[in-house]
């Protein structure tokens, strides 16, 4: 088996194998892989006896399990309302100066990728931005790049 | 302060007095008929923006003969200008699993589950801490339940209560037709009451204080404190515990920052209130206050005169375009013709009648929409374009 394999077979183990584990499944491979491939796709629906279109349509549903590979680091910055008055665009520009990638592109280290994403919930100590599971929020272009040159040296 | 100044501020749902034990074991000792009455006589309506009645809601449920029931905590809060969930989770869960258990307890479920959002995953290793202490609790009274966290993964159509369930089986989050209802059609199509945190935060109060305590708060329709998102151009932004029937002129009084030229109340689905329309709005359900009466899931997101309402319908109807699950044609089209549409008229593209026909289309989604996503983007549609039409076209 390769570690594809053999991450859905663990997966599969662990949540069960019904429909409604799908779910579990695809986010247990996209914070092991960083994405989920067309082959842990087909893995996927093979392990749960699911046609494979049920689980790429199912998968590229939700906005949070990519089907494109991401890098270590998965920047989301807030573009909603409040986030975008405060001053959304700057946050990106800040960003996109200092990693020399645009939105939706990863660094050629494969260590950061540039995403927006719709409402965080952080309204109110906006513009507020996800590194993988973790919020940063009342940001400013100063905090934003001490924020990532920490993250450089993990 | 001005004289006008009406604003009831309140603090139960953050009030931690740490009895959740204690409230939770005498509750369960306690006639389910007698709790459902207790909720009914409170008037809770659901506080994720909806304003179901909670008690009926429970009742309806227990009245199915269904022996396998689920009780879901909504925890997908996506609503643009709402964060008090993850507040209400991260302060006192305890509260609500209390409170999940206790309507377990009432309409015969034993399982439930928490769908919390992708976007709040930092919460779930405290929240599962919190649930297997609260396990621990529920086997020392020998009461049969189990709570588990199921986690989204960044779609806000989730927060529908039937996409949700969708989600959760494992499909894509597509709503369902309705009825039949969650009540007796829900979660793998069993009997499943669904309620937002908050809501069930307050019912833990009710059944801590009885339903005198909570009907005496607020008015008529609208009974009892509500938690408010306060965002946007604010001096003091942050989560405020108020008495429903406010006056949207109070509000404005207590958080605007002197210069408030409007206020979206109820996030991006919600109603665009213009200034001179503030003393004749009211914060509550339906029944006439003072004028018009807004329901509301508590977001409160308020602009001063230096933004430009083009620049925020514009943002709103990006976020609907993207949230729009695609499935019934009024909405997938509709969001995104609203969306070219008013970028062709400020662009000059399209005369400026073109916004009567946008705003009928809007009429014509809030009318054939399958769900709340797609009708309720007239909400916000028609509101913007009907009081800051000038600002569409220059």
């Amino acid at each position: 088996m390769n570690p594809t394999q053999e991450l859905v077979v663990e997966l599969a183990e662990q949540y069960g194998r019904s429909r409604a584990n799908l779910l579990p499944i695809l986010q247990g491979v996209v914070e092991r892989e960083k994405y989920l491939s067309d082959h842990s796709m087909i893995e996927i629906a093979r392990e749960l006896d699911l046609p494979a279109a049920e689980v790429y349509g199912t998968a590229t549903f939700y906005s949070f399990l990519d089907y494109k590979k991401r890098g270590k680091f998965t920047i989301r910055v807030c573009k909603t309302i409040t986030c975008s008055m405060k001053g959304k665009n700057q946050i990106l520009l800040s960003i996109e100066d200092m990693l020399k990638i645009g939105l939706g592109e990863t660094t050629s280290d494969k260590k950061f990728s540039l995403l927006e994403t719709n409402c965080l919930g952080w309204c109110h100590k906006a513009p507020a931005m996800l590194i993988n599971d973790e919020v940063f929020t009342d940001l400013t272009p100063e905090k934003v790049r001490e924020i990532l040159s920490e993250f450089m040296k993990k | 302060m001005p004289a006008s100044y009406n604003l009831k501020r309140a603090d139960f749902i953050f009030r931690n007095e740490n009895d959740w034990e204690k409230i939770l074991s005498r509750t369960l000792q306690r006639d389910k008929q007698d709790l459902i009455n207790e909720l009914i006589s409170s008037e809770l309506k659901g506080r994720g923006g909806a304003g179901f009645p909670t008690g009926l809601k429970w009742k309806l449920a227990s009245e199915d003969p269904s022996e396998i029931k689920y009780v879901i905590c909504n925890a997908d809060e996506g609503e643009p200008g709402t964060f008090k969930d993850r507040e209400i989770l991260m302060m006192v869960p305890f509260k609500v699993l209390s409170a999940m258990a206790i309507c377990g307890y009432i309409i015969g479920a034993s399982q439930a589950f928490i769908y919390l959002r992708g976007e709040y995953k930092f919460l779930k290793y405290d929240l599962e801490k919190a649930i297997s202490e609260f396990h621990y609790y529920c086997n020392e009274i020998k009461f049969n339940f189990n709570i588990r966290i199921f986690m989204g993964s960044g779609a806000y159509i989730c927060g529908e209560e039937t996409a949700l369930f969708e989600s959760m089986e494992g499909k894509r989050g597509e709503p369902r037709n309705k009825p039949p209802f969650p009540t007796n059609n829900g979660y793998m199509d069993k009997p499943t009451v669904i309620n937002n945190v908050e809501t069930l935060a307050h019912t833990f109060t009710i059944f801590k204080y009885g339903s005198k305590k909570f009907y005496d708060l607020g008015v008529q329709f609208s009974r009892g404190t509500k938690l408010f998102s306060v965002s946007g151009d604010t001096p003091k932004p942050g989560i405020y515990e108020l008495e429903l029937g406010m006056s949207l002129q109070d509000f404005v009084e207590e958080f605007g920052d002197g210069d408030t030229k409007a206020v979206q109340v109820g996030g991006a689905s919600g109603f665009l209130v213009p200034r001179k329309r503030f003393g004749e709005t009211a914060i509550g359900f339906k029944g006439k206050l003072i004028g018009i009466s807004l329901p509301t899931g508590g977001s409160m997101m308020l602009f001063n005169s230096s933004r430009s309402m083009f620049n925020v319908l514009d943002n709103y109807l990006e976020f609907f375009r993207e949230e729009s699950c695609g499935q019934c044609t009024p909405c997938r089209v509709g969001c995104q013709q609203l969306h070219m549409g008013i970028k062709a008229v400020k662009q000059g593209k399209k005369p400026a009648s073109y916004l009567d026909k946008l705003l009928k289309l809007a009429e014509t989604m809030q009318n054939t929409a399958k769900c709340g996503l797609g009708q309720s983007v007239a909400n916000s549609f028609s509101s913007i374009v009907e009081n800051f039409r000038e600002e569409m076209i220059y």
